[in-house]
């Protein structure tokens, strides 16, 4: 699996920093090459819970798409973290549980959103775009 | 034993997996019970542990052309051995963790492992019958065994 890969972000002009967590590379690369929503840029991407948490300490991001299922720290673990560090961090789980239990748990905890996996390009985005409104950051 | 039910869960599953993450539905036939030895294993297998209210594992085995034409049909570009383990952990690990929709959240998932030929080490308990979902996808055939308490 892929390490945690945190790039340096100096963003301009109102882009908000992305970190994906995916302990799937193809997944992880699939979310990075159909993301269609120019105020988004990748800045990190993590193969566990972590990982991530380790990438955020050092750049929080302002979006994150969150797995639950990982080694090392579960995404809902994760999501927790996430939050002691930056409250107002918009988290989308993407996540190939499917029952209600879970999906209220990762709320509770903190995430905003949640998609189902599997997905198309159209249902990320438009998951996405749903979670930037939720937040009042949307064009 | 499975009910008829329990497993339109898993074809369901798969027949959603393909349509959906490959842009181009399977055709998944009836399941059916492993009689004599065991299941099918192809050169990439992908298995799931299941623990909790049921107990068992759930794989996912296909061949290398096969993975090779879902990578690029889901437009990965890197066509590597590394990618198509990958992929049949995620295809496992998806189908695994939609069947919660139906089993609840007591059905319990590990990650991934996952098997590069080397068909011994993949082991099915023996007291447990496994039954067999084929799939045919283009010209590919790939088989998702189930094997629950």
């Amino acid at each position: 699996m892929a390490s945690a890969n945190a790039k340096a972000s100096p963003l301009t002009g109102g882009k908000l920093k992305l970190m994906i967590c995916d302990d799937s590379n193809i997944i992880r690369r699939k979310i990075e090459r159909e993301l269609q929503i120019e105020r988004l840029q990748v800045i990190a991407t993590a193969a566990n819970g972590k990982l991530a948490v380790e990438a955020f300490r050092k750049d929080p991001a302002d979006v994150v798409t969150m797995d639950i299922t990982m080694p090392e720290m579960d995404g809902i673990e994760c999501v927790e973290n996430l939050v002691k560090i930056k409250p107002d961090v918009l988290i989308l789980i993407i996540s190939a549980l499917s029952d209600k239990a879970t999906a209220i748990e990762a709320l509770k905890k903190g995430a905003n959103g949640f998609l189902c996996k599997p997905f198309t390009d159209r249902q990320l985005t438009e998951a996405l775009e749903e979670l930037l409104r939720g937040a009042g950051n949307d064009d | 034993m499975m009910t008829k039910v329990e497993l339109e869960t898993f074809v369901e599953g798969t027949t959603h997996y393909f349509a959906t993450a490959a842009n181009q539905p399977a055709s998944v036939g009836s399941p059916y019970i492993v009689q004599e030895g065991k299941p099918t294993i192809q050169e990439f297998t992908g298995m799931i542990s299941i623990a909790g209210k049921r107990r068992g594992i759930v794989y996912f085995t296909a061949s290398r052309p096969m993975l090779t034409v879902m990578l690029m049909r889901m437009g990965e570009t890197e066509l590597t051995q590394e990618n198509m383990c990958d992929l049949v952990g995620e295809v496992a690990n998806t189908i695994s963790g939609n069947a919660r929709r139906d089993f609840g959240k007591d059905f319990m998932i590990s990650v991934p492992t996952v098997v590069a030929g080397e068909p011994e080490k993949i082991v099915t308990p023996d007291n447990i019958r496994s039954f067999v979902i084929p799939i045919n996808w283009r010209s590919h055939s790939a088989q998702l065994v189930v094997c629950l308490e």
